[in-house]
């Protein structure tokens, strides 16, 4: 198990934080609270730049009224939460089978030459690790950094991306093939209009909406 | 070809806003309240009658699903819960509804949770959907904005709420019931069936958990009626499936086409064909990483539906073809598939536990060509005994891509050993 480290700061939320943490409460009924236990870790893992300290799995133990196991279990349960420090720009690139059919091996390769080891946080403040399926296997091979895809990714596609942040340029996230999301980049694809597919739906017939009510 | 009419999915790609108002031209949120007001009971048969099979994976039919639900609330609330936790390698059609069709699925779940009565719905998104999760949000408050969901949503006399909820990176909880532990704030842990969800489910409340896309088509089918939906595709395979194609074509892409379509049309229409021609495919897993791969040879005139990949002892899952060609180390990639599952089974049950590892190790080994002979009849023999003997079916999931690999590919992993 990973080592959990401690911050040197007292935490606590933010007033947008703490305004964002509430409204999550307010989703589940009453006395379901725990339910926003996820949610709630997740908006103080982004306050505290991409990882959770132990004083932080303390302050929403008691944040949520919850024994400090039953957080920590969640913060180990799920692998979105980060145990130690990331870096500013955290790398997390899918490495299952969709992916590593269209070449992630080599995007791996890279990151550790240009980062260093998994988990590990360099000088220039990036980290990489490899994870399970993202779900966005037609846009092969994937990438997220922080909360955006960077999709159908060439290695020299990533090494500008690691160049553009070092260089504390914008990074475009996305598919890096001239394609509209997980639209085939073939020239024949047909894009219809707005008008075109208005026309379509006013011409269907709808018998649905003339049946006899039950 | 599926017709233009025919798309249920008129914006999957995103060419269009995913706007309100959009949303409306493109025909959505039409006589909602006209549907609603014809009652549960024609809801539900409607469904039943258009033949829609569960788009998440196991294909049961939605509408008996939905009638399993008591008939009156007493006690205890409904709800409905949609799994949106889409994490099945090859599988990425869910994310394109979610950002580019949320109106299409909000109405959805507006009119299943009527059916189902329902008055509160939580929709499980995963947790590294970050952006799709912001686009669902923004056209949730757009539709209570225009009265389509709230207080007397659509003017029905139906209260209704829609709340999104996020995961945070488990493939388990894809589970139905390790989705409603996660929803609970626990461990992603699934649970023991009996007793059903649809009799004690989220907080131990009568609820149904359904797949993004059974419920994105639900209005479409209702307002075009059952017998259009049913006229596409194949008996008990009815209607239209978007498939996620990935891996060794030339354009990997997301596309709604007609159930029982050939493979080997939907690669060659949709995705430009295998990488190299249909002469260089080596396998497709054809329904995501859970199902067991297909040699070339009985790919060649493949019908894309249900029931005759489950003959092929495959599976048409969520509809994600992984095509590989012959460049492919096909023991590598079903090995990388051993690594997910063991890095994704939740540890509760032991066969799935150890299983699992035990499996990655030695198809590890296999990759490399570094085990006996023998061992692959004892690892055959392993995933037997993983099969079926764990509370959920990720075992069974990680038990079945070995099983394929071996039934179709022993001569692959023998050549490797014995060089």
């Amino acid at each position: 198990m990973t080592e959990n480290k401690k911050n040197n700061n007292n935490f606590s939320f933010t007033k947008e934080n703490l305004l964002l943490a509430e409204r999550e409460l307010k989703k589940y009924p009453k006395g379901r609270e725990g339910s926003a236990i996820i949610s709630i870790l997740w908006i103080a893992q982004r306050q505290n730049k991409g990882w959770l300290s132990s004083d932080i799995i303390d302050y929403i133990a008691k944040f949520l009224d919850l024994p400090q196991i039953r957080v920590m279990e969640i913060a180990t349960f799920y692998t979105m939460f980060n145990l130690n420090p990331v870096g500013a720009h955290h790398f997390q690139i899918c490495g299952t089978t969709p992916c590593m059919l269209s070449g992630s091996e080599k995007l791996k390769s890279l990151l550790y030459e240009e980062i260093g080891e998994q988990s590990s946080v360099s000088k220039d403040n990036l980290s990489w690790v490899e994870v399970e399926c993202l779900g966005a296997c037609c846009n092969a091979p994937v990438i997220q950094i922080n909360d955006d895809y960077y999709e159908d990714l060439a290695v020299t596609d990533l090494k500008n991306i690691i160049d553009d942040l070092r260089n504390k340029k914008e990074i475009k996230p996305g598919s890096y093939k001239d394609r509209l999301s997980s639209a085939p980049d073939n020239k024949n694809i047909q894009i219809l209009t707005e008008d075109e597919i208005e026309e379509i739906a006013k011409n269907r017939t709808k018998p649905g909406l003339e049946a006899k009510n039950a | 070809m599926l017709k233009n009419e025919d798309k249920i999915f008129t914006n999957i790609y995103g060419a269009n806003s995913s706007e309100i108002s959009a949303a409306i031209r493109r025909g959505n949120w039409d006589s909602t309240k006209t549907l609603l007001s014809k009652g549960k009971d024609w809801i539900i048969e409607e469904l039943k009658a258009s033949g829609l099979r569960g788009r998440g994976g196991a294909g049961f039919p939605t509408g008996l699903k939905w009638s399993f639900m008591p008939k009156e609330v007493k006690d205890r609330p409904h709800y409905l819960v949609v799994n949106a936790d889409e994490s099945e390698p090859g599988t990425c059609k869910d994310r394109e509804i979610l950002r580019n069709e949320p109106h299409q699925f909000i109405e959805g779940c507006l009119i299943a949770s009527f059916a189902m009565s329902a008055n509160v719905c939580y929709v499980y998104v995963r947790g590294e959907y970050v952006n799709e999760r912001y686009s669902l949000q923004k056209a949730i408050d757009e539709a209570y904005e225009a009265g389509f969901i709230g207080k007397n949503a659509c003017q029905s006399g139906w209260d209704f709420d829609i709340y999104v909820h996020h995961g945070a990176g488990a493939y388990i909880c894809g589970e139905e019931t390790a989705l409603l532990e996660s929803l609970e704030g626990k461990k992603g842990m699934p649970r023991l069936k009996p007793p059903f969800p649809a009799n004690c489910g989220l907080y131990g409340c009568p609820t149904t958990v359904n797949n993004v896309e059974s419920i994105a088509v639900t209005p479409e089918i209702l307002r075009r009626g059952a017998e259009w939906f049913s006229s596409l595709g194949k008996p008990n395979n009815t209607g239209t499936k978007l498939f996620c194609i990935s891996g060794h074509v030339n354009t990997p892409c997301n596309v709604e086409e007609e159930m029982g379509i050939t493979l080997r049309e939907l690669l060659e229409k949709h995705a430009g064909g295998v990488r190299g021609g249909w002469d260089n495919l080596l396998a497709v897993i054809p329904g995501g990483s859970s199902v067991p791969c297909l040699p070339a040879d009985l790919c060649q005139n493949l019908s894309m539906d249900f029931d005759t990949l489950k003959e092929l002892n495959s599976g048409l899952g969520t509809a994600a073809v992984i095509v590989m060609d012959k460049s492919t180390d096909i023991v590598g990639a079903i090995a990388r598939l051993s690594y997910f599952y063991k890095h994704e089974s939740c540890g509760q049950c032991t066969p799935c536990r150890e299983g699992t590892g035990w499996m990655w190790r030695v198809m590890d080994r296999m990759t490399k060509g570094d085990a006996s002979i023998d061992e692959i009849d004892m690892l055959q023999e392993v995933t037997k005994q993983v099969e079926g003997h764990t509370i959920c079916a990720l075992g069974d999931a990680a038990a079945w891509p070995i099983q394929g690999l071996i039934r179709h590919f022993r001569h692959e992993i023998e050549n490797r050993i014995s060089k």
